[in-house]
């Protein structure tokens, strides 16, 4: 049996950060402070305090500083998965497009991620390996 | 005997919910989709299901990390809306069939050999509702029995394709063998190419997804084997939940008749699609 970090074909792909094994042990705290957020009463304590709530969570300081940054990539870079990051997001009243504009490479407002999916989203020539780029 | 009247595999975009919530359907961004999947509710009224069984993906709702089931059917009398970080959508509470549910469940597991877990107690999040709010609007209740059935499509690794097909083969078998003279539609969520995610977020491959349109129908064994890699890369991180329409598919005669196709780029981040069969 290979050790579960051996390189995986995925990984080619750019921009894409599969939530397999290895994430999920790098990024459970992160995710499940996310998760608490799914409580009204939680979002409060948060609301009220962050460093406090956050605390409560034993985050790496790089995912504790992701958090306070909202930094969205980083989150991802440091085992964050979408779903969960997702919360967060919903608690500051973003929307996916926010966040998908925040992840890109080259910068972008959330106008123009929403000018790129009304184009008919982002190409998927270019987008498939690393080779291509 | 019950009788399967049909299948929709349909896209369960969060953002289409909330434009059913808030009245927003005839907005310019929404009006063109809206119009598309009108044809869903008048297929309901005159296939009237007794019992849908939702085949969706729960999105860190019900289960999170610490518990994640790969296949996962609702058996209880009933199934709340979700809370997803702003209150509960303002649907209808699905009314379970547990006589069935347990049912599907004793077929799958002693017939046919699939070891599905079995949920008393869950929420439904946006991809079991989203599809609901398409099919019957905003009725005060859900016109029919919803049996929620969860696949893991978040946690690599997802079940294959080719497995998500046989599930469907399953329940077909396990429909076929009820003695309950009931209706039973059955839909197949998500997709269609999607990213939420990364660098390569908003990503959509609209060639991909007319593929997927067409051999849903036409030949969806072709579509059993192909694996986690290509989805990943041609339909995107989130778009890999496709498969979940292979369920439905499964389900269905090996010969079906498409009564009604539609996609639309956007639908928020999503390409949206939408197939009606019935059995041929």
């Amino acid at each position: 049996m290979e050790n579960l970090d051996h390189p995986r074909d995925y990984d080619d792909i750019p921009g894409t950060y599969v939530f397999d094994g290895r994430r999920l042990r790098a990024g459970y705290a992160l995710n499940m402070f996310c998760k608490s957020l799914d409580l009204a009463s939680n979002r409060e304590a948060f609301s009220s305090d962050a460093l406090a709530y956050l605390a409560e969570f034993d985050l790496t300081p790089e995912q504790h500083n992701a958090v306070v940054a909202r930094d969205w990539i980083g989150m991802l870079q440091l085992g964050g998965n979408i779903y969960y990051t997702f919360k967060l997001a919903i608690f500051d009243g973003l929307s996916m497009q926010h966040v998908g504009a925040a992840m890109s490479r080259e910068p972008m407002t959330v106008e123009d991620f929403r000018e790129m999916m009304s184009r008919g989203g982002r190409p998927i020539q270019g987008n498939r390996s690393r080779k291509e780029h | 005997m019950a009788t399967l009247v049909g299948g929709i595999c349909t896209s369960h975009v969060p953002a289409i919910g909330a434009a059913v919530d808030h009245n927003r359907t005839g907005d310019p961004n929404w009006k063109a989709l809206f119009e598309g999947v009108r044809p869903a509710q008048d297929w309901m009224r005159e296939a009237r299901p007794d019992v849908v069984i939702v085949v969706y993906n729960d999105h860190a709702s019900r289960f999170d990390l610490n518990l994640t089931p790969t296949f996962a059917l609702g058996v209880g009398e009933f199934f709340m809306p979700h809370d997803e970080g702003h209150g509960a959508r303002p649907v209808p509470a699905c009314k379970g069939d547990p006589e069935f549910a347990w049912h599907l469940v004793e077929s799958m597991v002693l017939r046919d050999e699939f070891d599905i877990t079995m949920v008393n107690n869950m929420t439904v999040d946006h991809g079991c509702t989203v599809p609901l709010s398409l099919a019957f609007g905003q009725p005060g209740q859900w016109p029919c029995r919803v049996i929620p059935l969860c696949v893991n499509v978040i946690q690599y690794p997802q079940p294959t394709a080719n497995r998500c097909y046989r599930l469907g083969q399953a329940i077909r078998r396990a429909i076929d063998s009820y003695g309950q003279d009931i209706r039973i539609a059955i839909f197949g969520t998500g997709g269609m190419s999607h990213q939420l995610q990364g660098e390569r977020a908003g990503l959509i491959n609209a060639d991909y997804d007319r593929m997927w349109l067409d051999r849903i129908v036409t030949d969806p064994l072709a579509l059993t084997r192909i694996g986690h890699t290509e989805l990943l890369r041609e339909a995107g991180s989130e778009g890999l939940e496709i498969i979940m329409w292979l369920v439905m598919r499964g389900a269905m005669n090996e010969t079906v008749r498409p009564v009604h196709r539609f996609y639309h780029v956007p639908a928020s981040n999503t390409a949206y699609g939408m197939l009606i069969l019935e059995n041929a």
